[in-house]
């Protein structure tokens, strides 16, 4: 894991995630993470990290949840609010690189539910709510052969939103 | 000119990074097969192993999703766009347990 590009977000836009979590509480909140992906394979034989982000997100997206027959341990994003996400993302240069959901009440960590209707390539954003109060922030990248998930390391860099 | 598929971008990575690929095909099913017999790897992520489209994957021909057509089956004719779009769905499992 150590040569995996981090996921670079502003400590702004976590704690927007962390907010809209506790808002939606004790329902799942969802969004779309509106960033760039440069899919570089970081030199390992240079000797030292770039400062080149793989994958920046620099903007959020909060969607509404689909599934209100059960939005306390589920969420949904229909083609119709991916489509409008890829377009709010085109708008500003950006392409939507995942999305993020709360885990109310739940561990950060992606259920069996998540991976069967994951894609890959996506950065998966969780927030745990406990009572009401955001928790933990994990992020998580579907493997190629979909049989797990692989923890995506969050950088959080404090500087201001683009 | 043929059919043209639009490839999603967390698709790319497994179609050589490209976003769209054309093939001649009658129906959405005919195309989708080419796509994935071109480029294996996105089989696993469009089709269930019995074969079906999972049900995250939206195909729409031009703008009409092919639910409310034919499915697999709706016909398709030279200059037509396939659309793949995503739907995104999770959740916390419903025992507490978390994978």
């Amino acid at each position: 894991m150590a040569d995996t590009p981090a996921l670079w977000i502003s400590g702004h836009l976590a704690e927007r995630i962390r907010a809209h979590g506790a808002e939606t509480y004790p329902h799942e909140c969802c969004g779309a993470l509106l960033g760039r992906d440069s899919s570089f394979v970081l030199d390992g034989d240079r000797g030292k990290s770039l400062q080149t982000p793989a994958r920046e997100i620099l903007q959020l997206f909060p969607l509404v949840n689909r599934r209100d027959d059960s939005p306390r341990n589920r969420f949904s994003v229909t083609a119709e609010d991916v489509l409008a996400a890829e377009k709010a993302a085109r708008e500003q240069g950006l392409e939507v690189v995942g999305w993020y959901h709360s885990h109310p009440d739940h561990p950060a960590r992606p259920s069996q539910y998540d991976r069967d209707h994951a894609w890959p390539w996506y950065s998966y954003i969780i927030v745990s709510v406990h009572n009401g109060a955001p928790l933990d922030m994990t992020s998580w990248r579907l493997n190629d052969d979909r049989k797990e998930f692989s923890p995506e390391e969050i950088e959080v860099r404090h500087r201001a939103a683009v | 000119m043929p059919v043209k598929v639009m490839i999603p971008s967390p698709l790319r990575p497994y179609a050589g990074k490209r976003d769209s690929a054309e093939f001649n095909a009658r129906t959405v099913g005919e195309a989708l097969g080419h796509l994935t017999t071109e480029f294996g790897d996105l089989r696993k992520h469009l089709f269930t192993e019995d074969g079906k489209l999972r049900s995250f994957v939206n195909v729409y021909v031009n703008d009409e999703d092919i639910r409310y057509l034919a499915k697999e089956n709706t016909p398709t004719k030279d200059g037509d766009t396939i659309s793949i779009i995503p739907s995104i769905a999770g959740g916390h499992s419903d025992n507490g347990i978390a994978f």
